[in-house]
């Protein structure tokens, strides 16, 4: 058996056990094999999408190699947000500042590229050099016209959470600058989804045929006119709750616009986005066109849905998310396949998250928050996993154990979102967990019970 | 056109980078220390750093890779990284049970002044390293150098730490393979081991990061050179370093605090570089080249003179880290091919002069270009000025690859999209036959896509 550290005892929860609180939203402990990421790495993910913006890293080189086009993030027009930019900061500008350079790179980047915005990401290092990135963003906006916009993303000054308020903050000063004549009272924003794999213009599309005004998409397939317009939305729809409600309850806040959460993974799900969006207008010919395309939508995936689930049914599943609110969907989606989800933990979420999981998920489910490489191996063996859903750091893992993989994060193939993601994700699952590959390996099978 | 926003006026930019050929140091110390057995890496600094250097490596060797962060927060931007490191200590002894954890610094960590060595020994002095454990520490400030900068330095600090004098000297040489894959380290013990060389190859990841699916998983794989052999470097007959970036300050040091002489040669990748470095070894352990040996350098010259006709001319662009390009740049000229575009992110001054004499005035139109300014982009716009045949590099060509419709040779760090490199070697006399096989496999299938009709040749 291996050691779980008296620290981490109050993040590991088994349901149905005794009642209890996940400790969460805690700082990880110093020497963990941690999965989470930083506050840049929050930024740098939600803003990225927007792409006919340049997106400068203000650093050394690694914050910007790092994260060069490492997210499938579709645009349908300018690629700007798949090049890599950065101040590359060396040894004498530590020592005598950075912002002569900043504004250097700032100038020769829009002069060369001519975008329509720029975002400028802080990094660790310049927040203890002390640029003032601020001022030089205010000098080049005015110098060139267009939206210059700091990000206060230093890595140490949180988790991946903060990174996304921060980046909420930037657009937060955008919102409110365009022209909004000839937007409908029937009206939305897309926040919280990034059209990986083109996601969001499924969704696009499901609002558009049930009469649904699509303003700005925030930030999938984004474009800064876009979102200088959003504010002239009737309703914001945010998904991926943890990186866009600071977004939208600030935009509630200053312009009156209220919000709804959905989540557009999983049947359920989906359909219910469509009526509450539908309900929130009382608008009985929108509430009415959602029921006929989820209908018409459902139709068309079912009878391929079912054969996966027959062979899937009773099968056992893991999952581990960097939001806790993805969560939520994906084991209401593997129960749509038959599947049992017995270990389901995330990065960065909260005590409601937990506790609404803990609602969700079987008797004997483990609950873990901001866990370990060790942790995650010993309970996916104890609880004889078939299907591991997570990132680019666990799925190696599962391929030692033997284990069926999907990625539901940055590294996604196919879209998972919508009526048809869902048959995606049935496919990917189904592709992964029945692969003859496993029957090669020296793993204890267990019978589909 | 994913790169329709590159034009082909090359303006000199002073303070923009765009599409990188390089990245910091961090992440090639936890590369190194992951080539040491039983080995935690440890990344002081933010969390993202550590995560970010695993994914990194973990997209590249599709592998499980294991390091511990920091964890800084606000305060210990402020106060300073000790507190962190210290419990830091204490949480990795204590759960994931390491022989060495090997501590590397960010850019956070090196500007806030955290003295580490103090840190270690004060944690030493608290107990909190149990006996026969060791916590080593190399800096890897982010803003100088390369990633090649940051490996360099770790295994120096692999010499700083373990090192122990000797009495006598004993029989073994010492072999710094530098940065290359799981699979070259491999064939370079192999290499050595069939001349008859008895080795300690440091750092060393085969058996760690080409680890075999066991059903399991292995916090701690097989591989990795033991603590043990590191105490015993000094005991070598001499060193024998590869590749000056990744490896000469390592076998400096030992020479310098334990007279152990050492030879530095360019990375084995190709005939001739080869054939230094086996010359090397059997001069070195006073022994015959075996026929076994001979046997494989045959059977290279074999395929090259087989094939010698498609080398003619092809114009290549490389792009990568200093040690590979230089060997790189020797072999495809001894081809007669011509690689005429030669970038890395990595700084140095060394590296024109290498390159000069890797090309040996075989190739005056030559481009090549260190440091600041030398990226994507800036190959790029030379591609668009006057094309290449060819491409070999990282992963990260493959956007020039498309726009420009040129085959690409995936060869370095990271490769993200294909695998092989971490199984399949290019060093050595094998390694040069498969690199051959897959210049000539891109170059070939690139022509039969392209050849209209009547010039589509079935036998090639």
């Amino acid at each position: 058996m291996l050691p779980i550290l008296e620290a981490r005892k109050s993040q590991i929860h088994e349901t149905g056990a005794e009642p209890f609180v996940m400790a969460c939203e805690k700082q990880s402990l110093a020497g963990s094999v941690s999965q989470r990421a930083c506050v840049f790495c929050g930024s740098r993910v939600v803003l990225y999408p927007i792409a006919d913006a340049v997106h400068l890293v203000h650093g050394p080189i690694g914050c910007a190699a790092y994260t060069w086009d490492i997210r499938g993030a579709l645009s349908s027009g300018p690629e700007l947000h798949r090049l890599s930019f950065s101040t590359d900061l060396q040894e004498r500008d530590v020592v005598y500042g950075g912002e002569k350079k900043l504004y250097r790179a700032l100038i020769e980047l829009i002069d060369e590229h001519h975008p329509k915005g720029a975002f400028v990401y802080s990094t660790c290092i310049v927040g203890i050099i002390g640029d003032d990135v601020a001022a030089v963003c205010r000098r080049v906006e005015s110098e060139r016209g267009i939206p210059v916009l700091p990000i206060h993303s230093e890595g140490f000054r949180g988790t991946k959470k903060d990174g996304y308020r921060a980046a909420c903050d930037g657009l937060m000063k955008l919102v409110g600058s365009g022209p909004i004549e000839g937007i409908g009272p029937r009206s939305i924003n897309i926040l919280g989804d990034f059209n990986l794999a083109g996601e969001t213009w499924m969704i696009r599309d499901y609002y558009e045929r049930i009469g649904v005004e699509v303003v700005a998409t925030i930030t999938g397939d984004g474009r800064i006119d876009a979102i200088r317009r959003a504010h002239g939305a009737a309703l914001n729809v945010v998904q991926c709750a943890g990186s866009m409600v600071h977004l939208a309850k600030s935009m509630e806040e200053k312009y009156g616009i209220p919000f709804l959460r959905v989540s557009y993974f999983g049947i359920e799900d989906m359909a219910k986005s469509l009526y509450d969006v539908a309900n929130h207008f009382h608008d009985a010919e929108i509430l009415g066109r959602s029921q006929e395309l989820v209908r018409e939508e459902v139709g068309v995936i079912m009878p391929e849905l079912r054969r996966y689930r027959q062979a899937l049914e009773g099968r056992r599943a893991a999952v581990y998310t960097g939001g806790a609110f993805k969560a939520f969907s994906l084991v209401r989606s593997l129960r749509t396949l038959g599947m049992k989800t017995v270990l389901v933990g995330s990065q960065t979420g909260n005590r409601e998250d937990y506790e609404l999981l803990r609602d969700l998920c079987d008797q004997g489910t483990i609950l873990v928050d901001d866990t370990n490489p060790l942790e995650l191996s010993r309970f996916v063996q104890e609880k004889e996993v078939d299907l591991f859903i997570g990132g680019v750091k666990e799925r190696p893992i599962a391929y030692k154990l033997g284990i069926g993989f999907c990625d539901h994060n940055h590294e996604r193939k196919v879209a998972l979102a919508g009526f048809e993601g869902m048959l995606n994700f049935a496919r990917e699952v189904h592709c992964s967990v029945m692969s003859p590959v496993w029957k090669l390996v020296p793993r204890r099978r267990r019978n589909p019970s | 056109m994913l790169l329709r926003h590159t034009t082909s006026d090359v303006a000199e930019r002073e303070a923009l980078t765009v599409n990188p050929a390089k990245t910091c140091q961090p992440i090639g110390a936890m590369y190194a220390a992951l080539g040491i057995h039983n080995c935690l890496p440890h990344s002081h600094g933010s969390q993202g750093c550590c995560s970010y250097h695993r994914s990194a490596l973990t997209r590249h060797y599709k592998e499980p890779v294991m390091a511990s962060t920091s964890s800084f927060t606000e305060g210990s931007s402020v106060f300073g990284g000790q507190a962190n490191l210290l419990q830091a200590i204490t949480t990795i002894f204590a759960v994931y049970n390491p022989d060495v954890i090997a501590v590397h610094t960010t850019c956070l960590s090196e500007t806030i002044g955290d003295d580490i060595p103090q840190i270690i020994s004060k944690a030493r002095d608290d107990g909190k390293i149990p006996a026969g454990k060791r916590v080593i520490h190399t800096n890897t400030p982010s803003y100088v150098g390369s990633h090649v900068t940051g490996f360099s330095n770790m295994v120096k600090s692999m010499v700083d730490y373990f090192a122990q004098p000797v009495k006598e000297k004993g029989k073994t040489l010492n072999l710094i393979p530098g940065w290359v894959e799981p699979s070259d380290m491999r064939e370079i013990k192999a290499l050595a081991a069939e001349i008859g060389a008895e080795t300690i190859a440091f750092p060393d990841t085969s058996d760690v990061l080409d680890a075999p699916q066991t059903g399991k998983h292995e916090f701690y794989p097989r591989g990795g050179v033991t603590m043990e052999q590191l105490v015993r470097t000094p005991a070598s007959q001499a060193t024998v370093a590869l590749g000056p970036t990744a490896s000469e300050a390592a076998a400096k040091l030992l020479d310098a605090k334990f007279k152990v002489p050492f030879e530095l040669l360019e990375l084995p990748i190709g005939l001739r570089a080869t054939d230094r470095f086996v010359n090397t070894l059997r001069r070195q352990i006073r022994a015959q080249v075996p026929a076994s040996i001979n046997e494989q350098r045959g059977r290279l010259m074999d395929m090259i003179t087989d094939m010698h006709q498609y080398f003619h001319g092809v114009r290549v662009a490389l792009w990568g880290d200093p040690d590979q390009l230089v060997s790189l740049a020797e072999f495809l000229t001894d081809l007669d091919m011509r690689p005429v575009y030669i970038v890395t992110g990595t700084p140095g001054k060394q590296f024109d002069k290498r390159i000069g004499n890797a090309l040996a005035g075989r190739v005056p139109e030559a481009k090549f270009r260190q440091g600041a300014g030398a990226d994507m982009f800036l190959m790029h716009q030379w591609i668009k000025n006057e094309p290449v045949d060819l491409l070999i590099g990282n992963t990260y060509g493959k956007y020039i690859a498309r726009d420009e419709n040129i085959p690409l040779v995936r060869h370095g760090f990271p490769i993200m999209d294909r695998v092989g490199h971490s199984y399949f070697p290019t060093v050595g006399y094998r390694g040069a036959m498969r690199l051959l096989e897959m210049i000539l496999g891109a170059l070939m299938d690139h022509k039969d896509r392209q050849s209209p009709e009547e010039s589509f040749e079935l036998v090639m």
